[in-house]
């Protein structure tokens, strides 16, 4: 089952790397991830969605939660949360369903951002099951290529953030 | 001495930080790009070791933390000499000891171009250590060496490899102190939870078969007098894993032994029926728990660990307790003391059982201490070190047969003395190691005892005992075998033994003798006390090449995935044909 997790850790090189790292070392494959910082630049969000046996997803947490760069770590998955992603589509379609595929894009509340004699660009968002049928539906009309985000998370709980306080270093001081 | 106001290179700003940091001496090899950190320890009064080769520069480093509890340090050059630290770093973040790795870096504008000795040295210790960092300016190096060593020090100690550039070691700065770290994620739980150490007091004295399981974390968590405390006040019988034995003094007499793979019949069968598992900064490593389904299965079980992702990764504890064990031992003990009136004479009867069936079990089934007349058992010569240790001396080993039975037969009155490559099996260990702790510990007798496939991996670092004239007792113990796999080929593999076999080994007096010191070989049993005797009374080091029975198998012995009580006592006997 699939499982989305939402991590909160510090904008630094490598940051990233130890994340997946944790995934990559369990054999476990990426389904998506996104990472963008935060209203505080020296933090970002990570959303990630992986399929992780039952059996070992809260130890996979429990590790990541470990990392010194992460701050927090969720498991999103049954915990009340909104789960969107975005999808782009460019679908090239000929003249006579163009007012079809409009109507479809309205039904999904798409935007078009780019029309063109071949067909068009149309950007949607939406939980990413949704996603996938508006692909499926738009694919019908003809050839299309398709980019998408990943999932974004967020929790509709409010979380206490633990923050490590910081520590006197005391053997740093240490005059000799 | 040095003041922070002075300008310094960014070497010099090092040193500052490893002096603050109490290091009085590290273990390292030097290269192109850590020339102006060795330039700068010309000066230094901090001790550089010289050793033969990276691998061991970390092993010796861990020998250094594994005696003293200390953090150890070891430094290595860009590329082959950072990838030659891995395997020590592996090491050290299996067992959770305490280690700071310094490695060169080619000048940042060259890294990424494939630079003469560029490796991607962040990238490939990210997983094989507890954190690492790559520092892009002096400004910050003083702060990142000391998060190092506070990263490597606390919470669960483990490894942290600090990767700087040569332009970094050659620009020129102020040494800042740095008078708090701040991590906001690194997490460290030391406390326990109040009403968790309360109900485990309370089980504690309710248990009818209790049973104390103490890992290398009572080592590491320096809680050696704790458990003492509270195995006296509840009379609990206990084992040490292989990372703790010395934690709980072989001494004392509720310990009982080893458990595992290779314990002893008392420890697997205690552990099999206790109804209390008083789990203490253990992992439930499958080497000890052996088949996890069948793995005290009566039990209820109290879970201490400062890592919240062991507790509950291989076993659901019933109490599970996060944090500093010794801390948390603290507060039990005193919630166990004042219980005891209440609950104290409740479980008396069935607790005086429990002790009998234990008893039965260790004198029913004791560890093989057999001697041959004609041969030298693997046994009479653990049995011999032992006498002269008398529990006091370090004893370090490689991996395999002679480790476990090192562990089995030896006794060790106080924690760090015991050092041993235990959740990676690193074979090479064993003599590296040793020369990290007699540098750390002068005043101590040390034995390294190696097999002799170990032995022929750390030869290298004979020169740097010999250079140091440190007094160190190398003992291998020859069977000319690759021992332990030599043991699962007979077992498992209808005895093919394929490339087991060490069937050239060098004469032990030649090649201490080439180093200028001495060394002997020994076959006859009768030589054995003599041979151990006048090496622990050489002032310098002393190889003691000990030929020993050659397939002789280490009983009793867990098959891979088995249950532990139904452990494999000794060999198959002979059956008599009619």
């Amino acid at each position: 089952m699939l499982q989305t997790i939402s991590i909160l850790l510090e904008n630094k090189p490598g940051a990233l790397l130890r994340v997946t790292g944790v995934l990559s070392a369990r054999g476990y494959n990426i389904e998506s991830l996104t990472v963008a910082k935060t209203l505080d630049p020296q933090l970002s969000r990570m959303t990630i969605v992986v399929d992780v046996e039952d059996r070992i997803r809260t130890q996979v947490v429990k590790q990541i939660n470990k990392l010194v760069n992460v701050l927090q770590a969720t498991d999103m998955t049954d915990t009340p949360a909104v789960i969107r992603e975005m999808v782009l589509v460019r679908v090239r379609c000929p003249q006579d369903s163009r007012t079809t595929v409009l109507k479809e894009a309205e039904i999904f509340h798409s935007r078009v951002v780019d029309s063109s004699t071949e067909g068009f660009a149309i950007e949607a968002t939406g939980d990413p099951e949704k996603l996938d049928e508006f692909i499926e539906v738009m694919r019908s009309y003809g050839e299309i290529d398709v980019a998408r985000s990943g999932a974004i998370a967020m929790s509709l709980e409010a979380r206490k953030l633990r923050l490590q306080p910081p520590v006197p270093a005391p053997a740093a001081a240490q005059v000799l | 001495m040095t003041e922070s106001g002075k300008l310094m290179n960014g070497a010099e700003i090092l040193l500052e930080c490893l002096a603050r940091e109490g290091v009085d001496c590290f273990f390292g090899y030097p290269g192109g790009v850590t020339l102006p950190f060795y330039d700068a320890l010309y000066e230094s009064h901090i001790r550089h070791i010289l050793v033969r080769h990276e691998e061991n520069a970390c092993f010796a480093a861990e020998g250094y933390a594994r005696a003293t509890g200390k953090v150890g340090v070891c430094c290595a050059t860009s590329g082959p000499g950072a990838t030659n630290l891995v395997t020590g770093l592996v090491d050290a973040m299996m067992d959770s000891i305490p280690l700071v790795a310094i490695t060169g870096q080619v000048t940042s504008k060259l890294i990424g171009s494939d630079a003469f000795q560029e490796a991607d040295t962040f990238g490939i210790t990210r997983s094989a250590t507890k954190h690492n960092y790559m520092v892009k300016s002096i400004a910050e190096l003083p702060q990142i060496v000391h998060e190092a060593f506070y990263i490597a020090a606390s919470g669960r100690p483990g490894p942290v490899l600090v990767d700087i550039p040569k332009d970094v070691f050659q620009a020129r700065g102020h040494y800042t102190p740095v008078d708090s770290i701040h991590l906001p994620g690194y997490k460290v739980f030391t406390e326990g939870h109040a009403g968790q150490i309360r109900r485990a007091a309370q089980l504690i004295w309710e248990a009818e078969r209790p049973f104390v399981y103490a890992g290398g974390g009572t080592v590491l968590g320096k809680a050696s007098e704790e458990l003492a405390e509270l195995v006296n006040l509840a009379d609990l019988p206990a084992v040490c894993t292989l990372m703790a034995l010395g934690s709980l003094s072989s001494a004392n007499k509720n310990f009982i032994s080893m458990p595992g793979m290779h314990g002893s019949y008392a420890a697997n069968m205690g552990m099999t029926e206790c109804d209390l598992l008083i789990a203490l900064g253990t992992r439930f490593d499958d080497r000890v728990t052996g088949q996890l389904s069948a793995f005290a299965r009566h039990a209820r079980v109290i879970h201490v660990d400062i890592d919240p992702a062991e507790v509950g990764k291989n076993r659901v504890p019933d109490i599970p307790i996060v944090g500093d064990v010794k801390r948390v031992l603290q507060k039990l003990n005193k919630a166990v003391k004042e219980l005891e009136p209440e609950f104290g004479s409740k479980t008396a009867a069935a607790r005086a059982s429990w002790w009998t069936r234990i008893r039965d079990w260790q004198a029913e089934h004791p560890y093989d201490r057999s001697r041959a007349e004609n041969e030298i058992k693997p046994q009479h010569l653990m049995d011999e070190i032992d006498r002269l240790s008398g529990g006091q001396a370090i004893v370090t080993s490689d991996v395999g047969q002679h480790q476990m039975w090192a562990a089995q037969l030896i006794r060790f009155n106080e924690p760090h003395l015991w050092i041993n490559s235990g959740g990676l099996g690193a074979m090479g260990f064993g003599l590296p190691s040793a020369l990290g702790a007699q540098m750390a510990r002068p005043d101590k007798l040390v034995f390294a005892i190696c097999g002799d496939g170990g032995f022929q991996m750390s030869i290298p670092e004979l020169a740097t005992i010999a250079s140091h004239a440190l007094p160190i007792k190398i003992i291998v113990m020859n069977n000319g075998y690759l021992g332990m796999v030599r043991q699962w080929q007979t077992l498992f593999y209808n005895n093919r033994l394929s490339s087991v076999e060490l069937d050239c080994f060098p004469d032990a007096e030649k090649l201490a003798g080439a180093y200028g010191f001495k060394g002997r070989t020994i076959d006859k049993p009768w030589q054995l006390a003599q041979a151990l005797e006048e090496a622990v009374k050489e002032p310098g080091p002393y190889l003691l090449n000990v030929k020993v029975t050659r397939d002789e198998n280490v009983y009793p012995m867990v098959p891979a995935g088995g249950a532990i009580h139904e452990m494999v006592l000794g060999p198959p006997q002979p059956v008599e044909v009619a």
